[in-house]
C-alpha cells in the first residue's frame, strides 16, 4: 500500500445519517460530521449517550453505510469492513464457545491465514496484552478485565492500521478499567502495539483527557461536533495535575451547556409535549436533593467533584441533573448543580409534602402528563390508552426515546398520584377515590 | 433442566394473510402427494418381497437395530433439512415470508394420516425395492422430527446477539465461515434440545411406520413396530411383552448414551457471560471426555470439521449495511405475484380434487368428529392436570426426589405409547366395556409425562427466596396453590399442556381404532374417521380428515394455546 505519511488513515466529510420515519421527519443521528484521522494519533469521540458517537465508529469501520457525506480508507472510498480495521467491543463480543485462543485466531482465520502463522502470531498477541497462560480458558471463565484483554489481543492480532474501541472499559469497574487504560498507553508510548492510529469512543470524560492526543465533544439531538480540543499533556498523564483537572471542568462546563435554540427545529403540537425525558426515579431524584442540600454541598456542587464522591460517570450524572433543572428543582450552570427554592423545599419536606411538591412541579413542567390527565378526565370511563400518546411521541423521537419517556412519565404520574397506569391493558386511569370524587 | 419455549409457542406473528397462502401450498402439496400416490396404486404394484416378521424374542435385536437405524437415518435428513430451509428463511426476507408460515402449519399436519399415500409415492419411485419402503418409513420419521427442530434454528438465527454479528462482520469472516463460528454454536442448546425432544417423540412413528396397509396388502420392514403388529394380528400377547422390554432396552440406551451426553455437553454454547452451576455430568460425557482413546478420536473429528469450517468459500456478501437501503419494490412485485400463481394453482387443484366426491355436508361431519376429539383431549388435558401438578409440584419442590423423577418422567415420554395399546385393547374386549370412553386415555398415555417432567421443571425453578417469604408469611393451603405454586408454575405447565395436547391429536389416529386379532375397535372422533377413510381407500376423505385435523390444531394454539402462554409469561417473570 501506498504508504503516504501526509496522507490521512480516514476523512469523513458532511456525515450524515438518519432514520427514515413515515410519520413525519427524518430522525437524524448525526448531522454534518467532519473527521479527519492522521497516523500516530489517539482521538476521543466523546459524548453522551445517543449522541451518535457509536454510529459514527461504525461508520469509520465501515459496518455502517452512513445516509449522506463521504467516508474514505487510505484515500478510497470505503465499501464494507477494511482490511486493516480492528474493533474492540463495549460489551467485549467474545464467542462464548471459543478458548480464548480461538477466539484471539478468529480475524487470522478470515485473513486465510496458515496454522503454523496463527499459531505463532496469537501467542504473540496474547504475551503481549499480558494474557499468557490463559490461552485454553474459555471467556466465562475469566474476569472482566480479562475478557476486554482477549478482545484487545483479538484486535491486534490482525495488525490493524486503525484500533477501534468502542466503549471499551466502560463495563469493567474502575480499578481494572484504570489499569487496561495505563497498560495500553504504556504499550502504545513503547511502540509495541502494531497499530498505527486509535479512535475510542467513551463518555467518560477523565478517560478522554488520560487517553488521547485529541478530543471531540459531541452535543446529542442531532450528534454534532460540538468542539474540538489538542490534549497538550504529555504521557504518563496525572489526573490530580490543576491542568488536567482545569480541563476537565473545562469539558464538563461544554456538555452541560444548553444546546443552542435551533436545534429543536420543528415545533410541535402543544409546546414540549415531546421534550425526551429520562427515566430517572423518584427516589433517585430524592437523594441527590437530600445529598446536594446537606453539607458539603450546602445547596451547590460541582459536578467533577459530585460525580467522583457519588461514584458516578458523566453519562450517569448529567441526566440527573438535567432532570432536576426540567423540574425546576435545580439549575445546570457551567460545570455546577444548584438546588433551587422548590429543591430545598422538598429536600426538607416530609413524604406527603415532597408528593405534593412534585406534583406541582411536574404539572407544571411537563404538558405531557397534563395531556394525559386532560383525556382521562374527558373520557366518561376515565380511562385513557397509552398506545396513542406512545404514537404521537414517535412522531418526534425514536421508538426507544418514545418508550423512555412514556415509562418517566408514568413512574412520575404514579408518584405524584396524578393518575393510575394499568399495564396489562396499556391504559392510563384514575385512582377509585378520585373517580368517586369526579362522579 | 433446561425448558425451552416449544415451537408453536414462540412466534408472536399474528394470523395474516401469509397463513392463508401457506395453507393453500401445504394442502396443494399434500394432494399432490396423493395425486401421486393414487395413479401409482392404479398401476398394479409390482410386489416387494415382504420380509416376515419372526415372533421369536431372538430376532428382536437385530429388530430393535433397524429401528434405531431408520431413526437415525431420519435424523440426517431432518438435520438437513434444518441447517438450509431455516437458514434460508433467516437470510432472506422474500423466502421467509413464505417458508416460516408453511413451517408454523406443517407443524400441526398430523402426518399418521398420510402414512399410505408416502407408502405408495415412495414405493412408487422404487418399484419392487424394500428400498421405497424404507425411505416411507424413514419419511414419517423425519417429519415428526424436523418443523420444530428448522423452528429453533430460525428462532435462533433471528435472536443473534448483535455485537458477535458486528465482530463476525468487522474481522471479515466470509458467510460460511460465520454461519460455523456463531449461527450454528449459537443455536446449538436450543437445536440439541428440539432434535432430542424430536427424536423422543420420533419412536412412535417408527412403531407406526413399520407395518402399512395399502389395499389388501400390508408392507412389513423389519423392525419393533413391525414384530408387534405381527403379534397382534396372531394375538400373541407374551411376544408383545418381549417388544416392550426391547423398546425399554433401546430407549435407555438411548438416553443414556446419547441424550444426556448430548444436552450437557451442549451447554458449552449457551450464550451466558457467568460460569453457572451445572448438574453433574453424565457417566457417558464423563467416559468420552477423560478417556485418552476417545479424545484422540474426538480431537481427530472436531480438527475435520474445523479445516472443513474454516474454509472461507467466498461467496459475494453485503457486509455493509445501509439503513435506508429500500427493498426493490419490482422484485418484490414479481415475487409476491409468483407465489400467488402457485397459491391459485394450488387452491385449484384442491378444489378439483375434493369437488367430484365431497360435499358441504362432508365438512359438516368432519368438524362434528373433529369436536368429539377435540372434547376428548380437553377432558383428558383435564385430568392430566390434577392427576400430574400436584405430584409434580410434590417431587420438583424435594431435589432428591427431583433428581429421581425427572430422568424417569423424560425416559416415558420417549417410550412409544403405541406398544401399550394393545394390553389396553385387550381389556376393553375383555370387559365389553364403551370403547368411546376407553379407547381415550390411549392418546394420552404417550405424552402426558411431557405435563409431568415440565412441571417438575418449574416447581424445581421456583425461585428459593420466594419459597422463604411464603413461609415466612405462613402461607398454606388452598391460597398456597392461588397466589404462589400455580402463577409459579404456569408457562411452564403449558409448554407441558402443549406438547401433549398437540401429540395427542396426532395419536388419536392410531388410538381411536384398535383391533385385538379380528376383533375391531373404534370411537367416534377424528382420528378413527381419518383412519377408517385410509382402510377403505376413500382419499378425498383422508385428505379432508387431515385439513381439518390441522386446523383444529392450529386454531387450539393459537386461541387458547399461544395467549395463554403469553399471559403466563408476562404476568409471573419480574422485570
Amino acid at each position: 500500500m501506498d504508504q503516504n505519511i501526509t496522507q490521512p488513515l480516514v476523512t469523513v466529510r458532511n456525515c450524515r445519517q438518519a432514520y427514515h420515519k413515515e410519520a413525519s421527519a427524518d430522525l437524524v443521528v448525526l448531522d454534518d460530521v467532519d473527521l479527519t484521522l492522521h497516523e500516530g494519533e489517539i482521538v476521543a469521540l466523546l459524548g453522551r449517550s445517543g449522541s451518535g458517537k457509536s454510529t459514527l465508529l461504525r461508520i469509520v469501520s465501515g459496518l455502517l453505510k452512513p445516509t449522506a457525506g463521504e467516508v474514505k480508507w487510505r484515500g478510497k472510498d470505503l465499501k464494507g469492513p477494511a482490511e486493516g480495521v480492528a474493533m474492540v467491543f463495549q460489551s467485549f463480543a467474545l464467542f462464548p464457545w471459543l478458548t480464548v485462543q480461538e477466539n484471539v485466531e478468529l480475524g487470522l482465520e478470515a485473513l486465510g491465514v496458515k496454522k503454523d502463522d496463527r499459531d505463532e502470531r496469537s501467542e504473540e498477541a496474547i504475551d503481549l496484552i499480558g494474557l499468557g497462560g490463559h490461552d485454553t480458558a474459555y471467556p466465562k471463565e475469566l474476569s472482566g478485565g480479562m475478557r476486554q484483554r482477549v478482545g484487545l489481543a483479538r484486535a491486534l492480532v490482525v495488525h490493524p492500521d486503525l484500533l477501534l474501541m468502542d466503549e471499551p472499559f466502560s463495563a469493567l469497574d474502575v480499578l481494572t478499567a484504570e489499569t487496561l487504560r495505563t497498560d495500553l498507553i504504556d504499550l502504545w508510548m513503547d511502540k509495541k502495539l502494531p497499530v498505527k492510529s486509535i479512535l475510542i469512543v467513551t463518555h467518560n470524560i477523565e478517560e478522554a483527557v488520560l487517553m488521547a492526543d485529541r478530543i471531540l465533544v459531541f452535543s446529542s439531538n442531532p450528534g454534532r461536533v460540538a468542539h474540538e480540543l489538542q490534549v497538550p499533556f504529555p504521557h504518563p498523564r496525572n489526573r490530580y495535575d490543576p491542568a488536567f483537572r482545569q480541563m476537565v471542568d473545562d469539558i464538563y462546563g461544554i456538555m452541560t451547556r444548553r444546546p443552542p435554540k435551533e436545534v429543536q427545529a420543528v415545533p410541535t403540537v402543544p409546546s414540549g409535549f415531546a421534550t425526551p425525558l429520562h427515566h430517572v426515579g423518584t427516589n433517585l431524584m430524592s437523594g441527590l436533593m437530600e445529598t446536594l442540600n446537606s453539607a458539603p454541598y450546602n445547596g451547590r456542587a460541582d459536578l467533577p467533584a459530585l460525580a467522583a464522591a457519588l461514584q458516578y460517570e458523566v453519562d450517569e450524572l448529567l441526566p440527573l441533573g438535567e432532570t432536576l433543572s426540567l423540574l425546576g428543582f435545580a439549575v445546570l450552570e457551567e460545570g455546577d448543580l444548584i438546588l433551587t427554592e422548590t429543591g430545598k423545599r422538598f429536600a426538607e419536606g416530609e413524604t406527603e409534602d415532597r408528593k405534593e411538591i412534585f406534583a406541582a412541579q411536574v404539572k407544571a413542567h411537563v404538558p405531557l402528563i397534563n395531556a394525559i390527565r386532560a383525556v382521562i378526565d374527558q373520557r366518561s370511563n376515565h380511562r385513557a390508552s397509552a398506545v396513542r400518546f406512545r404514537d404521537e411521541l414517535e412522531d418526534h423521537m425514536s421508538p426507544e426515546y418514545a418508550e423512555e419517556t412514556l415509562r418517566t412519565v408514568i413512574s412520575w404520574g404514579r408518584y405524584a398520584e396524578i393518575f393510575e397506569y394499568d399495564e396489562e391493558a396499556q391504559q392510563f386511569g384514575l385512582e377509585e377515590d378520585d373517580e368517586e370524587e369526579e362522579a | 433442566m433446561t425448558n425451552y419455549t416449544p415451537t408453536a409457542l414462540a412466534g408472536r406473528r399474528l394470523p395474516n394473510r401469509w397463513d392463508g397462502v401457506a395453507l393453500l401450498l401445504v394442502m396443494g402439496l399434500l394432494v399432490a402427494l396423493v395425486e401421486v400416490g393414487r395413479s401409482t396404486i392404479s398401476a398394479p404394484i409390482t410386489m416387494v418381497q415382504n420380509t416376515p416378521i419372526h415372533l421369536d424374542p431372538a430376532y428382536l435385536p437385530y429388530y430393535a437395530l433397524r429401528s434405531t437405524a431408520r431413526m437415525f437415518a431420519a435424523l440426517f435428513f431432518s438435520l438437513l433439512f434444518t441447517l438450509t430451509y431455516a437458514t434460508l428463511a433467516a437470510k432472506s426476507r422474500r423466502a421467509g415470508m413464505v417458508l416460516i408460515p408453511i413451517l408454523d402449519i406443517l407443524q400441526s399436519v398430523p402426518i399418521l394420516g398420510f402414512l399410505t399415500f408416502t407408502t405408495v409415492f415412495f414405493l412408487g419411485l422404487f418399484p419392487g425395492k424394500v428400498m421405497g419402503a424404507e425411505l416411507a418409513s424413514v419419511f414419517v420419521i423425519f417429519t415428526s422430527q424436523a418443523w420444530n427442530m428448522a423452528f429453533s434454528f430460525y428462532q435462533s438465527l433471528t435472536t443473534l446477539p448483535n455485537d458477535l454479528q458486528e465482530a463476525s462482520r468487522c474481522f471479515r469472516l466470509s458467510p460460511w465461515q460465520k454461519f460455523w463460528r456463531l449461527d450454528v454454536p449459537f443455536a446449538m442448546p436450543g437445536l440439541v434440545w428440539n432434535t432430542m425432544l424430536s427424536m423422543s417423540g420420533g419412536w412412535f412413528f417408527v412403531v407406526a411406520s413399520e407395518a402399512v396397509t395399502v389395499g389388501n396388502t400390508t408392507f412389513t420392514l423389519p423392525g419393533i413396530g413391525s414384530y408387534v403388529a405381527t403379534a397382534l394380528a396372531q394375538e400373541n400377547l407374551k411376544a408383545i411383552f418381549y417388544a416392550i422390554v426391547a423398546m425399554l432396552v433401546v430407549i435407555l440406551l438411548y438416553d443414556q448414551l446419547l441424550f444426556r451426553p448430548l444436552v450437557a455437553w451442549s451447554a458449552k454454547f449457551r450464550f451466558e457471560t457467568t460460569a453457572t452451576a451445572t448438574g453433574p455430568e453424565p457417566w457417558m460425557l464423563k467416559v468420552l471426555r477423560r478417556t485418552a482413546l476417545f479424545q484422540e478420536i474426538g480431537d481427530f473429528i472436531g480438527a475435520g470439521m474445523r479445516s472443513i469450517t474454516r474454509l472461507r468459500l467466498a461467496l459475494p456478501a453485503r457486509t455493509q449495511i445501509d439503513e435506508n437501503r429500500e427493498p426493490s419494490k419490482l422484485l418484490d412485485g414479481i415475487w409476491f405475484v409468483a407465489i400467488a400463481l402457485v397459491a391459485a394453482y394450488a387452491a385449484y387443484k384442491i378444489v378439483q380434487f375434493v369437488s367430484g366426491t365431497l360435499h358441504w355436508s362432508d365438512v359438516g361431519t368432519a368438524v362434528l368428529m373433529g369436536s368429539f376429539t377435540l372434547l376428548r383431549v380437553m377432558v383428558l388435558m383435564v385430568i392430566a392436570a390434577l392427576i400430574w401438578v400436584p405430584i409434580g409440584v410434590w417431587i420438583g419442590l424435594r431435589p432428591k426426589a427431583t433428581r429421581i423423577a425427572q430422568p424417569i418422567a423424560q425416559f416415558l415420554a420417549a417410550f412409544p405409547a403405541n406398544l401399550l395399546f394393545p394390553p389396553v385393547v385387550l381389556a376393553i374386549v375383555y370387559f365389553h366395556v364403551n370403547p368411546d370412553i376407553w379407547l381415550t386415555p390411549l392418546m394420552l398415555i404417550g405424552t402426558q409425562w411431557y405435563v409431568l417432567f415440565n412441571v417438575i421443571a418449574g416447581a424445581a425453578a421456583f425461585p428459593g427466596d420466594m419459597k422463604e417469604a411464603v413461609a415466612n408469611f405462613h402461607i398454606k393451603g388452598f391460597l398456597w396453590w392461588r397466589k404462589v405454586m400455580i402463577p409459579g408454575i404456569l408457562p411452564y405447565f403449558i409448554t407441558g399442556a402443549l406438547t401433549a395436547s398437540g401429540g395427542a391429536w396426532n395419536a388419536s389416529i392410531v388410538a381411536e381404532v384398535a383391533s385385538w386379532g379380528s376383533t375391531n375397535l373404534a370411537a367416534h372422533g377424528l382420528g378413527a374417521y381419518i383412519a377408517q377413510a385410509t382402510a377403505a381407500g376413500d382419499t378425498p376423505r383422508v385428505v379432508l380428515g387431515v385439513v381439518v385435523m390441522s386446523g383444529f390444531v392450529i386454531l387450539v394454539n393459537r386461541i387458547l394455546w399461544r395467549p395463554l402462554y403469553t399471559y403466563a409469561t408476562r404476568r409471573t417473570t419480574l422485570g
